[in-house]
């Protein structure tokens, strides 16, 4: 499961930034044609997006189908963890593009989304235990859920751990954790929460790509 | 047909245009002559809407072409470098546009034109500088358009098919087409446009036609006037 949630990002990222520079060319030509702007762009980021979700669902189906999934009990932990990876690979792809398309340096653009990448998966992490050894004197419960909600692969790893019922592990913050995103309401806030993180860099993209020249 | 009015564009620091005013009501041929670096390539793709300029208004057929996309569909654009998807074959290619567009296209006529059969089949990273420049053509007059935008048309081409383009440039007009062209070679210019429009710095330094240039520079050659048009301060 640690694998998933951090490889599907990487995953996500390097193949964006790569498909939009090496698409750079065919931009241009379908810019000169009378396509609107934002379809082309958006074109790209879906087919990006879309093909990866699919193999992801795909490489990991079909092995876990064969060996008799559909019979287990764990169908739903499974589907939960399909669905967070279908989300990470809109929310990396997305912001992949984001970089891509801010950046005319090829090496620079994949230099910031790996740093991105690796931001979001280990530093994050890092700083935020940093500051629960810091500040373990204080009630850190609400900042450490605000804080999980602020990084999708977090926010992923725990509605994952959630799900699978090993909560208990985490002791008090377990609880807290359990008491918040294990009711229905906190589900439906976090995956709100990566919904939101696939619609703002796609509402930056289409911003940026109305004003950017070529 | 197009109406260009106070057109601004910076990079960065550089300006590149700068106040802008240009009229094209007229069928027939425009060619933008201006050294390296003047704005002719920003103010097509001005036009053409790659380039979104910082002020100013372009006006085409009478619709502002801000945040539309649409008026391309009456344009053909030949870009300055063929720059193709190196993966795709010439056939494929040729249908995919075909496919964007959506109109009646005259492809077979123009491929035996150029005489590109052979290399239809091929991938388009495999052809040579001119061939691609020649699929370009075909990319550009398939589409009978109105007005049609040329920057660079001859760049890597033979002497065989820059007289093949000549003559189809030639038949485009009579056709009652407008054309737009850059080049930097002069007797290509003199030879097939009717207006001169001479850019420096951003701004039309002149306007005009071909003799007007040469008896306002006291110059018999093209080629003298226009040098002597960018070392003097006059008009």
């Amino acid at each position: 499961m640690n694998v998933i949630i951090m490889i599907v990002p990487l995953i996500g990222t390097i193949f964006g930034v790569m498909y939009y520079y090496n698409s750079r060319e065919f931009t241009q030509l379908l810019l000169a044609q009378p396509v609107k702007r934002s379809s082309i762009f958006l074109g790209q980021y879906f087919g990006v997006a879309i093909s990866l979700s699919l193999s992801l669902i795909l490489g990991l189906g079909i092995p876990f189908a064969a060996y008799g999934l559909f019979k287990s009990p764990a169908i739903w932990d499974f589907t939960m963890l399909l669905i967070t990876g279908l989300f990470l690979t809109l929310i990396f792809s997305a912001l992949a593009f984001n970089i891509a398309l801010s950046n005319e340096n090829k090496i620079k653009g994949f230099g910031y989304a790996i740093l991105l990448w690796l931001f979001l998966a280990v530093i994050y992490d890092g700083i935020f235990l940093l500051f629960l050894v810091y500040f373990q004197d204080y009630p850190l419960d609400k900042f450490s859920l605000a804080a999980s909600m602020f990084n999708p692969i977090d926010l992923s790893r725990i509605l994952i751990l959630l799900k699978l019922d090993i909560s208990a592990l985490l002791s008090y913050t377990g609880a807290v954790f359990k008491q918040f995103f294990g009711t229905p309401l906190g589900t439906l806030a976090s995956i709100g929460m990566l919904v939101v993180w696939v619609i703002l860099p796609l509402y930056r993209l289409k911003k940026v790509v109305g004003k950017k020249d070529f | 047909m197009v109406s260009i009015q106070n057109l601004h564009k910076k990079f960065g620091p550089l300006k590149v245009l700068n106040g802008l005013e240009l009229d094209i009501k007229e069928q027939g041929i425009i060619a933008v002559l201006g050294p390296n670096g003047s704005g002719k390539t920003t103010l097509i793709k001005s036009i053409l809407g790659m380039v979104v300029p910082d002020k100013g208004e372009i006006i085409i057929s009478g619709n502002n072409i801000k945040k539309r996309w649409n008026y391309r569909q009456e344009i053909d654009y030949l870009p300055q470098i063929a720059n193709f998807p190196g993966n795709l074959k010439v056939q494929e290619l040729i249908t995919m546009i075909k496919d964007l567009r959506g109109k009646p296209a005259r492809e077979q006529e123009l491929i035996e034109y150029f005489r590109l059969q052979p290399f239809l089949d091929k991938k388009l990273n495999k052809l040579s500088g001119g061939t691609q420049q020649k699929v370009n053509l075909v990319l550009c007059f398939m589409f009978d358009s109105q007005l049609i935008i040329l920057d660079e048309p001859t760049s890597g081409l033979d002497p065989v098919a820059l007289l093949q383009l000549r003559k189809l440039i030639q038949q485009e007009k009579e056709n009652g087409k407008t054309i737009l062209i850059t080049s930097h070679i002069m007797n290509f210019v003199e030879e097939v446009a009717d207006r001169i429009v001479f850019l420096l710095e951003g701004k039309i330094y002149f306007d005009g036609t071909v003799e007007e240039i040469k008896t306002t520079t006291g110059q018999p050659d093209f080629e003298h006037a226009i040098a002597k048009l960018l070392s003097e301060d006059h008009v």
